[in-house]
């Protein structure tokens, strides 16, 4: 590997960012997207074979220099690009993810007026991707990481019209500020207890760390515990784990493709990234460690029970991967950091596969994105139809123990033997947790298929549908009441049952272009044999990390020990789920209605996201506003202003009603006063 | 024999002349400049009388500068109150107060 290639891979998205973004309307929808997407390709095309030297052992770990940035007194860091194994990992996940969004994006934002833009602002995020997984120092890390929240804040705004996409927007950048704050506090405290930023200095001096104490609010606690507890909210913040996790599934107010490449695949895993990367400093924190592996099967738990009850496509969606990060972290947490990068790679392809796959079904449903409204559409979108199956046959993790699996099969195996194997009680409950979410992901995952690909067509009644059919007014179908928005009312959980309308109301899904086409077709290769193909050296082969995590030799022994019952739990659950599935949403459309009468106060309570928002509101939200309202009335109005610029205001205003007296406008009173001042003078110079 | 005294008596009831002519009339515009008139006769008096006095021809010198001055003043004295009371109809000094603030 040439320092030149890792350069260019970097360095090209931000080129083409820069040109596509000044140049704009002046270039054209199609240079800007020729630029961006060519440049995307490049970076691609440059990353696949460090990762294949890094998977052959040709290539070692090297650091290219790039430019001085800080030197003052002892904090000195300098940008420079960092190459190793894990790097190359997020390298190839991040540009090929990134080049094929781009791609789809020629055909998804087909008829948007803002293309170059778009563009821009895709190449951007990925330019910052880059920029974080490859830092060696932490304050690089923090640029990287700081850049993507800026992209992924500027493309779920992208819809800027939209005031709900702005609301999403600073939702997303303002929770993220909470995490950012304990990943700055984690940096500053590295920094005053190591006296460096560099990444391998760190890690380094971090194992002869453990056992020394510092004073952090008032008790003296394990020094690299707080480090690695204030790191890790950091990356709970972007990793949108339990508690920081609410501003994710509103960031799906951005396009699909967005949610594909910086919500699905690349900027939502930096936080594991993150972890994985100090994780030898992470080893030598056995309660930060316990906290990771807490939040994330707590996570992981928390966001399919969600998942399970939510009609919008692209929030189930988006509530899987908050789920499938909880798997990454609780593994990361256990001590298999291999096994969470491995998951961090199966799931980039087979979710970013679901996500490109939910935007061309919404691309067909003219943007209707509730399920209820779809059915039937296997016959309509084939090809989106095969694409999205084998998306969901990699995330419920099918196969077969020791012949064939899709990718999910592997990487979540090894996730849940890990948490088995690690034994201690924290893991138990990882593991735990982790099978009952492997049950409710897939049976959320063939849920949202059944929904709709199966069953019949009930898309008569979406108001998008009603638009797009011309003839909409003198359809009988079009008179059915329009959808009501409160969509967790009992009345409108069950299915509309397919027999009462022929529910097409006269439109006709059809397929998307091709360029929508190759990437699902692409994603859908990497979804069937990323786990087959690379299980044994990212699982097993301490030679491919070499040295680039902390790899736990002994828990990979166990893990292959584990009893034989823990091995097929995954597959146990998968398939109960998919019964599940069947019986509620093909067999018999009434289950769902009965269960939601059955068990309404869990149901809503759980369909309203386990009211989070509403507490966030309640606890930190309105208390915002009503101590903005009186720094506002009292502090501001009450004191600044009316003892600063208007009380001055007005002592210049009294003042100048006062002086104008003086000024009559009659000459004698002038002249007067003249003569009474040159008196004085005289006066004053006389005695 | 009429001393330094009375020169400056007299110019000095003069000068207050003058100055009150200033200050208590209300009528009229010229009379302000009669005042100034006034107290500029007065002041040359003054030097004049000063001048025989001290036995000194500055004073007298000076007097006609003064007169001169004089003259200039009254003429253009005359002439913006002309061009005032074309465009205000009136020299009545309580009605001449546009500076008043």
């Amino acid at each position: 590997m040439s320092s030149t290639s890792i350069l260019m891979i970097v360095f090209l998205p931000l080129l083409a960012a820069i040109v596509a973004g000044l140049g704009n309307r002046a270039l054209g929808n199609t240079v800007a997207k020729s630029i961006t997407t060519g440049a995307l390709f490049v970076s691609c095309a440059l990353s696949w074979p460090i990762f294949l030297g890094f998977l052959d052992g040709s290539l070692e770990a090297s650091v290219v220099p790039v430019l001085k940035w800080v030197e003052s007194g002892t904090l000195t860091f300098d940008w420079a690009l960092r190459v190793d194994t894990l790097t190359a990992v997020m390298l190839v996940v991040i540009t090929s993810v990134s080049a094929l969004v781009h791609l789809y994006s020629w055909g998804y934002m087909e008829e948007d007026p803002d293309q170059p833009r778009f563009f821009a602002y895709l190449c951007l995020f990925t330019f910052a991707m880059l920029m974080l997984v490859t830092a060696d120092n932490l304050v690089q890390m923090f640029f990287g990481w700081e850049g993507v929240g800026l992209a992924s804040y500027l493309l779920i705004g992208f819809w800027f019209r939209k005031p709900s996409a702005n609301k999403a927007a600073i939702k997303a950048f303002v929770v993220n500020r909470v995490g950012d704050l304990g990943f700055m506090l984690g940096i500053f405290g590295t920094y005053l207890v190591f006296q460096t930023t560099s990444i391998p200095a760190i890690l380094e001096a971090a194992p002869a760390m453990s056992g020394s104490t510092i004073g952090f609010l008032g008790y003296r606690v394990a020094t690299l515990d707080v480090l690695c507890i204030l790191l890790f909210i950091g990356a709970m913040g972007k990793s949108a784990q339990l508690g920081l996790h609410t501003w994710l599934p509103d960031a799906m107010e951005g396009p699909t493709p967005v949610s594909a490449l910086i919500h699905a695949a690349t900027m939502v895993t930096a936080g594991v990234f993150m972890v994985c990367r100090l994780s030898p400093m992470f080893e030598a924190a056995p309660v930060a460690l316990g906290m990771v592996v807490f939040v994330g099967a707590a996570t992981c738990f928390f966001a399919a029970t969600i998942g399970t009850t939510q009609w919008d496509i692209k929030r189930v969606i988006a509530y899987s991967t908050c789920s499938q990060l909880g798997y990454m972290f609780f593994a990361a947490g256990v001590g298999a950091y291999g096994a969470a990068m491995f998951h961090l790679f199966t799931h980039a392809f087979f979710k970013a596969l679901l996500f490109l796959g939910a935007g061309s079904v919404i691309h067909a449903m003219h943007h209707e994105q509730d399920m209820r409204y779809y059915g039937g559409l296997r016959k309509h979108i084939p090809l989106t139809f095969w694409a999205m199956l084998a998306g969901t046959l990699a995330i419920t993790g099918v196969g077969v123990l020791y012949v064939f699996g899709f990718a999910g099969f592997y990487s979540k195996d090894a996730i849940l033997e890990a948490a088995y194997a690690r034994g201690t009680d924290l893991a138990h409950f990882a593991f735990w947790a982790g099978a009952v979410a492997a049950l409710l992901t897939s049976f959320y995952s063939w849920r949202l298929m059944f929904l709709t690909f199966w069953g019949k067509p009930r898309w008569a009644e979406s108001e998008h549908i009603q638009h797009a059919v011309a003839h909409g007014h003198d359809d009988p179908h079009a008179h059915n009441p329009p959808r009501q928005e409160d969509a967790g009312e009992d009345v409108t959980h069950a299915v509309p049952s397919p027999e009462q309308y022929d529910g097409t109301a006269g439109y006709h899904p059809h397929e998307s272009p091709w360029s929508m086409l190759v990437p699902l077709g692409v994603l859908t290769l990497g979804a069937v044999f990323a786990g087959f193909v690379f299980k044994d050296a990212f699982i097993d082969s301490e030679a491919f990390w070499a040295g680039s995590i902390f790899y736990n030799e002994n828990l990979i022994h166990r893990l292959h020990a584990v009893p034989y019952w823990v091995k097929l739990t995954a597959t146990f659950v998968m398939l109960l789920g998919l019964f599940g599935a069947w019986l509620a949403y093909i067999r018999d459309t009434s289950i769902p209605g009965k269960f939601v009468e059955q068990f309404s106060l869990v149901h809503r309570f759980v369909f309203n996201k386990w009211y989070f928002d509403e507490l966030y509101n309640l606890v930190f939200v309105r208390p915002a506003f009503w101590f903005g309202r009186v720094f506002w009335q009292k502090g501001d109005k009450g004191v600044i202003d009316r003892f600063g610029p208007d009380g001055a205001a007005w002592v210049v205003q009294r003042g100048a009603v006062v002086a104008k007296k003086v000024q009559s406008g009659y000459l004698y009173s002038y002249a007067l006063i003249m003569l009474l001042g040159l008196i004085a003078a005289i006066t004053w110079v006389l005695i | 024999m009429i001393g330094i005294e009375h020169y400056i008596v007299v110019s000095a009831i003069l000068f207050v002349l003058g100055v009150l002519g200033i200050f208590l009339n209300r009528k009229n515009v010229i009379i302000i400049l009669m005042g100034i008139e006034l107290i500029l006769l007065s002041v040359n008096l003054n030097l004049v009388a000063f001048s025989a006095f001290l036995n000194d021809l500055v004073g007298q010198v000076f007097a006609m500068f003064v007169l001169t001055v004089a003259a200039g003043e009254a003429a253009i004295g005359l002439a913006i109150l002309v061009i005032y009371f074309r465009n205000r109809g009136t020299i009545a000094v309580d009605s001449v107060d546009r500076l008043k603030g």
